[in-house]
């Protein structure tokens, strides 16, 4: 049912999931730039596929693009599931999934990324990266708030441009 | 960061000296190259310290993620037993800004404040003070032991920490690999070789990779009279010394350094036109603002400790001539003019042309009354002269009738306005009779040839009057209505040198340079001023622009050599 619910919906998963991810992208960049934070998740994501800067600089913004993506298809089917399609719901969404990502993937992130040094090992020839630590705070104080602003707004995005097309 | 310097107590520090108050410390450069070696030798035993930034170019390093910035230092005991101290004491933003340094395990240590990050990844053991800002530590080697440290400074981005040990080693033969290659180039054959390639490599560090600009000198406010206010910050890039500056590069080979450098000069001046700064900083930014750090004691007691510059603001015509000639030099050697530079250019002449009667703070940016400067009018007429030049080569297309006129009117003004003909000299200002040290480069910009009786009665007269044991003051003391005290320049002194191998005073040219390079310090680097009694450096150091006229002055005097023995030589050997 939620399968074939995202098939019929795909067009306006695709186009709201774009717009979505490259507002979340907007605050996120922003803020490394305003200086507020010194992460980058699209940095982070194409270091694993090479060590060469700018190489892995546009293959993880296009990673991250493509899994902006996909996670805007398990928004939709969560919140088909729960019958809420709107903003609020969608920023929930937003803020577990920042949440998951700031607790549990950053600080596992040195063990599975092939170029992120870990604090027991330290760096080796290829692993050289700083790790994010505990909720990204390697990469600054305000990491935690800024990754929660970038997911929520994502998710109320995404929320309220659901509810519309379900309305409309 | 580190500004001991200018407080030692306050200031931060990164040392690794000698325990042994006994142990003397020698410095040198490996070869020619960038990669600085000091050797402590103590009653026990030697310790060598071993500092570079890596260059990490060629095949080996393409999939390596490398450091933003990276200090690397080496420590090694290379015979008997020795006790190193080191401290690391970082005091971001001149000391204003207190950072805590955090344990990162084997990753190191961490200085976070704002969105900079230091860190110091390192296999010597230190400890952190209770106050969490300074980390000492004692290490004793014997013979053989090494310890490294890699500091590493990040903004904006994620860190990057490389290893140490044997990894350390491959980033420093890298590194001297590529200092060697890149001096290799040097065409500069003559007997000053030595000083000329470290000059290079002076300059080389002065510049940012990252945009191609020469900053003046890596240091703010070490005073040109010590104990006094002259304390300047010179970490900008001033357009006065562009030309000189390109002509240094392009001179010795080094064309992709000058064209990068008039890259930057064409970037960062579109921002202000028509009208020129004085300075920019390194990313083309024009605000600049000066203020006094009163929490700083300042260089030996010398206050107010400054930063940021209020020269920015100030009017100096000669901008234009030196950034309109340094990029007539550039395009004559086959540099590409786009249409948009050569617009640009135009408007420049044109804003020369209406501009040039006014009065200005000249060259030496006296913060007093505006003059009419005798270099600013230079400076203008090389601007026309130039602009003519490129438009006779069809590089750009000016208003030919007005700027020549404009020409002549200017070379008019400087021959009567800028010349007392009761003592037969230029003079520094127009209607004035004072001389100063910038009216030398009326003949090296080519208004006036050396030898004209104008030209060489003024070189003597400002020997004369602003000359002291081998070196010339920029003015007489006191001229820029600041208390007397400041010290000899050193370019202008090499300015002299050039001119005397010009007049064919070769002896006298060549034993007033060697003078000059005997007032370098302990690995050949030069301040901006010196004292003429003792010799001692006084302001900013390393200083470019000194650089700049060491390269120039042993050119020309290898050219007048030249010139020399060809004249001499039998006529079946010319």
């Amino acid at each position: 049912m939620i399968i074939e619910q995202i098939t019929t919906q795909w067009e306006h998963i695709a186009l709201w999931g774009l717009v979505a991810t490259v507002a979340m992208t907007a605050v996120l960049q922003g803020s490394q730039s305003m200086g507020l934070t010194r992460l980058s998740l699209p940095f982070l994501l194409g270091t694993a596929f090479t060590g060469v800067r700018s190489r892995a600089s546009v293959a993880g913004f296009l990673a991250y693009m493509l899994g902006g993506w996909l996670f805007a298809g398990l928004y939709y089917a969560i919140m088909f599931n729960l019958g809420i399609l709107a903003w609020w719901m969608g920023a929930v969404i937003g803020g577990v999934h920042a949440l998951f990502l700031l607790v549990a993937v950053l600080p596992v992130l040195p063990y599975a990324h092939p170029r992120i040094a870990n604090e027991y090992e330290g760096p080796g020839q290829m692993r050289r990266l700083e790790p994010p630590g505990f909720m990204g705070l390697n990469y600054g104080h305000r990491t935690p708030l800024t990754t929660l602003a970038g997911h929520l707004l994502y998710g109320a995005i995404l929320g309220t441009t659901y509810g519309l097309v379900q309305a409309g | 960061m580190f500004s001991a310097l200018l407080d030692q107590q306050k200031g931060g520090r990164f040392s690794i000296t000698a325990a042994e108050p006994a142990a003397a410390a020698t410095r040198r450069y490996i070869g020619d190259t960038n990669v600085l070696e000091t050797t402590y030798r103590g009653p026990a035993g030697t310790l060598r310290v071993t500092d570079f930034m890596p260059v990490l170019a060629g095949p080996g390093w393409e999939d390596t993620l490398q450091a933003q910035r990276e200090l690397v230092r080496i420590v090694e005991c290379t015979e008997g037993e020795f006790e190193a101290e080191v401290v690391f004491a970082p005091r971001p933003d001149f000391a204003r800004i207190d950072a805590r340094i955090r344990n990162r395990g084997a990753l190191g240590w961490a200085c976070a404040f704002s969105n900079h990050q230091l860190v110091l990844h390192t296999d010597a053991r230190l400890a952190l003070n209770d106050d969490a800002d300074t980390l000492c530590g004692r290490m004793r080697l014997t013979a053989g032991d090494r310890r490294y440290f890699s500091l590493t400074y990040v903004q904006h981005d994620i860190a990057t920490i490389p290893p140490l040990g044997e990894a350390a080693d491959r980033r420093l033969e890298s590194t001297l690999r590529w200092w060697e290659e890149w001096t290799r180039h040097c065409t500069y054959e003559g007997p000053y070789r030595d000083s000329v390639v470290r000059s290079l490599l002076a300059l080389k560090l002065m510049t940012f990779q990252l945009s191609g600009a020469v900053v003046a000198a890596p240091t703010a406010s070490l005073p040109e009279d010590i104990g006094g206010i002259r304390n300047w910050d010179y970490r900008y890039c001033w357009l006065r010394d562009a030309a000189l500056t390109f002509s240094a590069f392009a001179d010795l080979g080094y064309a992709a350094e000058g064209d990068a450098f008039i890259g930057w000069l064409l970037h960062a001046t579109r921002m202000t036109l028509p009208e020129l700064q004085v300075l920019y900083d390194v990313y083309g930014g024009v605000r600049v603002p000066e203020e006094e750090l009163d929490h700083l004691e300042g260089y030996r007691g010398s206050r107010p400790v400054r930063i940021g510059n209020e020269a920015c603001s100030q009017l100096q015509l000669d901008t234009y001539g030196a950034l309109i000639l340094a990029v007539h030099n550039y395009a004559l050697r086959g540099g590409t003019l786009e249409a948009a530079d050569a617009r640009m250019l135009r408007r420049m002449g044109d804003y020369v042309c209406r501009h040039w009667r006014n009065a200005d703070k000249g060259i030496w940016e006296l913060r007093g009354e505006a003059r009419h400067n005798t270099h600013s009018k230079l400076m203008c007429w090389v601007a026309l002269d130039c602009l003519l030049s490129l438009a006779e080569e069809g590089r750009l297309r000016v208003p030919r009738q007005r700027f020549e006129a404009q020409r002549k009117a200017l070379a008019e003004a400087i021959e009567t306005q800028g010349f007392d003909e009761e003592k037969g000299t230029y003079t520094g200002a127009f209607d004035m009779d004072y001389v100063e040290a910038g009216l030398l480069l009326l003949s090296i910009y080519g208004f006036v040839d050396t030898l004209n009786p104008r030209m060489t009665e003024t070189c003597y007269r400002i020997d004369r009057e602003l000359g002291a044991n081998g070196l010339i003051y920029r003015h007489e003391q006191g001229k820029d209505g600041l208390p007397p005290g400041e010290g000899a320049f050193v370019i202008c002194s090499f300015w002299m040198v050039e001119h005397l191998a010009v007049m064919g005073e070769e002896a006298q040219a060549v034993e007033r340079f060697e003078h000059l390079l005997g007032l370098a310090n302990d690995v050949g680097l030069l301040a901006e001023e010196a004292d003429p009694e003792d010799g001692s450096a006084l302001g900013n150091f390393p200083q470019a622009y000194s650089h700049v006229g060491l390269i120039r002055a042993a050119v020309t005097i290898e050219e007048m050599r030249k010139r020399r023995r060809e004249r001499e030589a039998p006529l079946d050997e010319r």
